[in-house]
């Protein structure tokens, strides 16, 4: 296959901008695909007729979307698909080396990701009932009906989803497929370094039966994506807190950043901590710990040195191992400079007094690494007196956890917002606690892995209540 | 006369112009009091020295647009000229203590000729223009109503203040400088909705902006004459695609400042991939696209810094660095001269650059 040139899409029709950014393999630079670069104003323009977008949509019904969604998830998973301008097909495995190359993830966590999509998009009816809570789904093709003996009224809240994408984790994908199946198009840009995953998912849909029309894919500038954000009615971004800070508090950006996800062993449970470390080491590093559902902290009312020696022994001595080894859990930077910022990070606050690495002694080398062609961050704990300290309560885009001694009765003040919790107790009245606090967006009570979700429990943002609205109506007889 | 031959006549009439420009700024008679005091300080003398345009890249230094802002404006006066008062424009963008240019009639003398590069389609005569930008301070303002004027047109305005756009932008006001952005668009609108105009001068940021809330075609717009920011093959596709729909709104981009006057475009379109060259107003301007290092033109369609010399008698100023950089293109039959094309700020490759709205 030549390289490919990746074209921007406008309601679904492919365009060729005379501005191109390059996608490149992390490893040797070599560029895997040209990708159209549009300016902001293309955008804008496209926005003024996203009826257009909308009424191809409608035409179809909601079941008949579920049916398309299903068969996309399949041709995402199995099926060769357009790439680029001329009709060249990719094969999933070409998508899957590809990405694999320009994101540094192994092969198992592209085909883990590939998994996790296809299911979303073949259980959509399962998704769109936990998201709705149950109601018909004919209710949204006809605007209302009645649920459980009352009148319904849904309206859109928008005529497209704005979606700023990023570049480090494909199955954030996951999170837009509902609006295809919802009615609403999507407007995105996709992440600099991946475009691989939604043109596919793009091109999937489109073969499936969806309206080419539901679709703008635009490859843009920061002028671009903030018109996106800015005149979608709704829109989603990823990014890190300076970026989550910006839009807080705006209701039409639903902002996905870091998770600060815990793992709390309570007072009743903390003697058997070690029974519990395979699910520490498998919240902290799986998916090479890119996600935002990817534990950061365990927190403990005893044993912290103990359990953070455990985890040091556990995850230390992990290296890069090739792409294609099935059992490589480490990630590459498609950045280097990222890498290293993280690295630099990480031993400046560990100059601050109360904290030291218990992975160092189990490492033999360096944190940052040099290795399969690419640059490596190697799993880091970290051992911290108190959640006063900086590292106590970060996140970074590698294997990381802090472990941190708190008595169980400040655990839930002490921990912050956080996206997911497993809290490894039995004891009712703090269970009852963990119920009830505001501060935690998933909880697993018992021995979960945090990065177990459920795609009818939306653990972050509710799509269905973010795209639509109740109303309240009135019909004469 | 071919090419080459149409090439050479107009160097030659360059050399020529640029012997006449230096004999009236270093003679006692006619020289303004900076050019006479700077020979002053020279060990050559421009006046024996200085006779083709070569001379003048060889010879003299770089200009330093400092001078425009640290001297006071009676030293850039030719002598013939003393007694009367001059305009002082100021340069776009800049904060602090402005560069400023004096002169008299050099902006309708440039005006007047670049009118004779307008078309009457687009730009119809004895009818009405509207002009929504910096106004202000710069010379832009007269030489755009001349402009209009000398068409048989009277022009409407609406100011923007590039200055304060630029402010809300570098202190990431983002929504302040879109909001003054659409005040500038809402008076815009008004007088479209109420006057009947034809021709508009404004940037491609405002332009885009008008058109995604009015039909400009259905408002009677027939021509935009538009300058002030860079405009990539992208872009420049993009304005006469879509915002001017395939042509049926002449679009017609300028390079242009204070100190150099206005450089007409070559047509472009698909054919060349929408890359918009530049000629200068030979021989009362010059610009070329060198290596700094080296002071010499690089090759045709390389990268290079902008130079510009402006040689009026109203104004000297050799071998200016722009703050710009360009491809370097070949002269054509309308403008037999060196072109500059894909004009953007210099190290735009580099770093992002504040540019805003102006």
């Amino acid at each position: 296959m030549s390289t490919p040139h990746i074209p921007c899409l406008r309601l679904g029709k492919e365009y060729r901008s005379f501005n191109e950014s390059e996608v490149k393999d992390y490893r040797t630079g070599s560029v895997k695909a040209t990708m159209s670069q549009v300016n902001a104003g293309v955008i804008r323009r496209d926005l003024l007729q996203i009826e257009k977008a909308s009424d191809a949509l409608q035409k179809l019904s909601t079941r008949e979307l579920i049916d398309i969604s299903a068969k996309a998830g399949d041709l995402f998973l199995s099926g060769n698909l357009p790439l680029g301008e001329n009709g060249e097909l990719q094969s999933p495995q070409n998508y899957l080396e590809t990405l694999s190359s320009t994101s540094g993830l192994p092969h198992v966590m592209v085909k883990r990701n590939m998994d996790k999509i296809h299911y979303a998009l073949t259980h959509l009816e399962l998704i769109l009932n936990g998201l709705t809570r149950g109601i018909d789904l004919s209710i949204l093709d006809r605007g209302f009906g009645e649920q459980a003996g009352s009148p319904v009224c849904f309206y859109p809240t928008t005529s497209a989803l704005g979606l700023v994408m990023p570049s480090n984790s494909p199955a954030v994908n996951s999170l837009w497929l509902p609006s295809i199946a919802l009615k609403i198009p999507i407007v995105m840009k996709p992440g600099r370094d991946e475009p691989w995953t939604p043109f596919r998912l793009i091109q999937a849909f489109i073969e499936a039966g969806c309206p080419r029309e539901a679709f703008g894919f635009y490859p843009t500038d920061h002028e671009g994506s903030a018109d996106i954000l800015r005149l979608c009615d709704r829109a989603l971004i990823f990014g890190d807190k300076s970026t989550t800070d910006l839009y807080a508090g705006n209701p039409g950006v639903q902002v996905h950043g870091p998770g600060f996800s815990k793992i709390l062993i309570g007072e009743d449970e903390i003697e058997n901590w070690p029974d519990f470390i395979d699910v520490m080491v498998s919240s902290i590093s799986d998916n090479g710990g890119r996600s935002c559902v990817n534990a950061s902290s365990v927190i403990v009312p005893k044993y912290s040195k103990e359990i953070a020696d455990a985890l040091g022994r556990r995850l230390g001595p992990l290296k890069p191992l090739s792409m294609e080894d099935p059992d490589a859990v480490l990630s590459g930077f498609a950045n280097p400079k990222m890498g290293e910022w993280i690295n630099g990070a990480i031993d400046s606050d560990l100059e601050e007094k109360g904290a030291f690495d218990a992975t160092a002694p189990y490492r033999d080398g360096a944190r940052l690494v040099q290795a399969e062609g690419g640059t490596y961050l190697r799993p880091t704990i970290i051992h911290c007196d108190s959640m006063n300290h900086s590292l106590s309560n970060r996140e970074f885009l590698c294997p990381y956890a802090s472990v941190v001694e708190v008595p169980q009765s400040k655990m839930l003040r002490a921990i912050g917002p956080t996206l997911v919790v497993t809290a490894i107790t039995k004891d009712e009245s703090f269970k009852q606690k963990l119920l009830s606090a505001s501060n935690i967006e998933r909880l697993n009570l018992g021995p979960i892995s945090t990065m177990k979700i459920s795609w009818d429990q939306p653990h972050e943002g509710n799509m269905f209540e973010f795209l639509y609205k109740r109303r309240s109506i009135g019909m004469a007889a | 006369m071919n090419i080459d031959e149409t090439v050479t006549k107009c160097a030659n009439e360059l050399d020529a112009h640029i012997a006449e420009i230096i004999k009236w700024h270093f003679s006692p008679d006619t020289g303004s009091p900076f050019w006479l005091d700077w020979a002053k300080a020279q060990n050559w003398n421009p006046l024996e020295e200085v006779k083709t345009f070569q001379d003048v890249c060889e010879k003299f230094p770089n200009f330093q647009d400092e001078w425009l802002r640290d001297l006071p404006n009676e030293v850039w006066v030719p002598k013939p000229y003393k007694g009367k008062p001059f305009n002082i424009f100021e340069t776009g963008g800049t904060t602090g203590m402005p560069k400023q240019r004096i002169g008299w009639d050099d902006f309708r003398i440039d005006y007047t000729a670049f009118s004779e590069t307008l078309s009457d389609e687009h730009f119809p005569r004895n009818h009405y223009w509207m002009m929504v930008g910096p106004t202000g301070p710069r010379r832009l303002r007269l030489a755009i109503e001349h402009l209009a004027n000398e068409r048989g047109c009277s022009c409407y305005f609406v100011d923007l203040d590039p200055r304060w756009v630029k402010r809300l932008i570098a202190s990431k006001q983002f929504d302040q400088a879109r909001a003054y952005m659409d005040h500038a668009v809402d008076q815009a609108l008004t007088i479209l909705k109420h006057r009947k105009v034809s021709a508009l001068f404004t940037t491609p940021k405002l332009l885009e902006a008008l058109a995604e809330r009015k039909d400009l075609i259905k408002a009677g717009i027939k021509g935009v004459f538009c300058g002030g920011t860079t405009m990539d093959k992208q872009y420049a596709r993009f304005l006469v695609e879509e915002v001017c729909e395939g042509g049926k709104i002449g679009f017609v981009p300028t390079y242009g400042n204070t100190l150099m006057g206005l450089a007409r475009h070559h047509p472009f379109g698909p054919e060349n991939d929408y890359s918009i060259a530049y000629y200068a107003p030979q021989p009362r301007a010059v610009l070329r696209v060198i290596n700094p290092e080296t002071n010499q033109t690089v090759d045709y369609d390389n990268w290079g810094r902008v130079e510009l010399t402006t040689l009026t008698k109203e104004f000297f100023m050799p071998r200016f660095l722009e703050r710009d950089e360009a491809l370097r293109k070949k002269p054509w039959e309308k403008a037999p001269w060196d072109g500059v094309a894909e004009v953007r700020p210099f190290g735009a490759m580099e770093k992002n650059i504040v540019e805003g709205v102006y």
